[in-house]
């Protein structure tokens, strides 16, 4: 990903790395937020990253178009589990419509930490899950 | 004790070996570049680089083709590769080196080749819960097609092959017994001389996977009376997409071609073609010809260090970094105790995910892989979803160790609950 004549600055170090697993990330990590099952969820995914092992289930309840309850489950590194936690909060009471236009931008925002194309794949497996889920889609299309 | 196991010998031959690697003056950030993923890929010293680079500058042309010069000259380069190889491992000719792109090649020819020709329904292949998945995959696809059974020798939690069973497992139905030499997640070197010995005894042929002690130890081939060995280049200081398959004479002649075109053959027809003699009746097209010239510069290099100084070398180094780990807050050593393993380690740090660790070792100038390892079964078998991994080379040094440690404490600190 990184080329050899653009040396990294010198400040890419623990300064970048203390942010990347900034205190909000870490607290997400430890002490995960609707980590758990619905019962009679209304919308029901699983997802992996079969690079890394990552694994996330998304469980929702919807009623008249708007996310009642939240719950995911799964096991993974810091990043894409602390994701995944704090995308349950955000959910919670959120427009099925809205949820939908969720993107990538989206998760770097509500993260609030600038990410490398390796690790970005860890962030985006909740929101991959999540909008399969919504999308009602049998599997991802790649 | 500590001190007695800083070899100062042992680590001043090393920090001097690593002036002839150019990337490892590299900067990590600010930090001083320490490699410790050379269980995925070695780094390449200059004398296989400037190898390369001679033969691009001054010989390439297509071999065994050709009357000019370039083509002769590229075609002795290719054919000096392979009689370099031969020396490397001790094979009575250079006519039972294969090249191939590398180990994953290799075991999927044989598996092609000598497999498709022997095995029928009721045969049993033998391999064992270590593999990587490139000794388990090629086994599972010929094993849905033509309906023999795979069998595994379990892995016990201490890291070794559980040989309990062995006079079960290998039988008068066994026909191939294949297995990792040096366990790529465990560090485990395997006791390959008994498992050949056993597997003879009822006519089986064996299969060695050589990727990780081929660049780390001593191999020979006649002594170990192997029939297969499968082993990669890039992981002993040579390219990418090099690697080869050393076998017995008597079965590359018997086995049938599994890639059809060109150099393979020595007559086509219309109605039937001949093939070409061994080992060119397995190497079907232009070959990766510079890439061969690279493997056969690092297996001179490689000679020329000696196998004998790097295996000590690494198992000095490794018994070190061992005892450094150990005395990191919440981790664990997958694996063997140092007396039994090769130069790497895999290990977890509580509460901590081996990518989390990874990425905060990298911000500490240290490379090492983290995920798992393309050895899923292993992984199951401790109940993990994946682990980190340090490998050593020989120009590891005792410092690139401290740096891996501390780096290790820096990621304790900030996942401290």
């Amino acid at each position: 990903m990184r080329v050899t004549e653009q040396r990294p600055p010198a400040e890419r170090s623990w300064q970048l790395m203390d942010d990347l697993y900034r205190e909000a990330i870490l607290d997400h990590y430890r002490h995960p937020r609707r980590k758990g099952h619905i019962e009679d969820a209304d919308i029901h995914y699983y997802d992996t990253n079969p690079f890394c092992g990552d694994e996330i289930t998304i469980e929702l309840k919807v009623e008249d178009g708007k996310v009642v309850d939240a719950a995911f489950d799964g096991q993974g590194c810091a990043i894409s589990q602390a994701t995944a936690s704090m995308l349950m909060e955000e959910i919670l009471g959120k427009d099925i419509e809205e949820v939908k236009t969720w993107d990538k931008e989206f998760i770097l925002d509500m993260l609030g930490i600038e990410i490398g194309p390796v690790r970005l794949k860890c962030a985006l497996l909740p929101l991959k899950a999540l909008k399969a889920g919504v999308w009602g889609l049998e599997e991802w299309p790649e | 004790m500590l001190m007695e196991m800083k070899p100062a010998a042992v680590t001043d031959r090393a920090e001097e070996l690593k002036r002839e690697f150019p990337i490892l003056a590299r900067r990590i950030g600010e930090k001083r570049l320490v490699y410790l993923d050379n269980a995925a890929t070695s780094q390449k010293p200059e004398a296989v680089l400037r190898a390369m680079d001679d033969y691009y500058r001054l010989h390439n042309a297509n071999v065994h083709r050709g009357v000019h010069t370039l083509s002769e000259e590229a075609t002795a380069l290719y054919e000096q590769a392979r009689v370099r190889i031969a020396r490397f491992l001790h094979a009575p000719s250079e006519k039972q080196i294969v090249f191939t792109r590398g180990t994953t090649e290799s075991i999927n020819l044989v598996a092609n080749s000598w497999g498709r020709a022997n095995l029928k329904p009721g045969d049993e292949v033998l391999i064992t819960e270590m593999e990587h998945h490139s000794n388990i995959v090629p086994w599972q696809i010929l094993r849905d097609q033509i309906g023999f059974t795979l069998r595994y020798i379990p892995l016990s939690l201490d890291g070794l092959l559980d040989v309990s069973d062995l006079d079960s497992l290998i039988n008068e139905r066994t026909k191939l017994v294949s297995f990792i030499h040096v366990s790529n997640v465990l560090g485990t070197v395997n006791p390959a001389a008994e498992l050949i010995a056993a597997a003879h005894a009822v006519g089986a042929k064996v299969l060695l996977d050589g990727a990780q002690s081929v660049p780390h130890m001593p191999v020979d081939v006649q002594a170990l009376d192997v029939d297969f060995l499968a082993f990669s280049g890039h992981k002993m200081c040579g390219p990418t997409g090099s690697g080869a398959l050393y076998a017995k004479r008597e079965l590359l002649e018997a086995m049938p071609p599994w890639m059809g075109g060109g150099d393979m053959i020595r007559e086509v027809k219309m109605s039937a073609s001949k093939w070409n003699a061994v080992p060119y009746k397995f190497e079907a097209g232009t070959p990766s010809i510079a890439e061969a010239v690279g493997l056969g510069a690092a297996a001179e290099y490689l000679s020329a260090l000696g196998m004998d100084w790097v295996n000590a070398h690494e198992r000095a180094l490794v018994a070190y970094t061992y005892e450094r780990l150990g005395q990191v807050e919440g981790l664990r050593i997958l694996g063997p105790e140092p007396e039994q393993r090769s130069g790497l380690i895999s290990f977890t740090v509580d509460e901590i995910h081996p990518h989390d660790l990874a990425a905060i070792l990298d911000q500490a100038g240290v490379a090492v892989r983290a995920g798992h390892h393309c050895a899923q079964p292993i992984h199951d078998r401790f109940g993990i979803p994946a682990s980190a991994r340090a490998s050593l080379y020989f120009y590891n040094t005792t410092e690139d160790i401290d740096q891996l440690v501390s780096g290790l404490e820096r990621a304790v600190q900030i996942f401290a609950w």
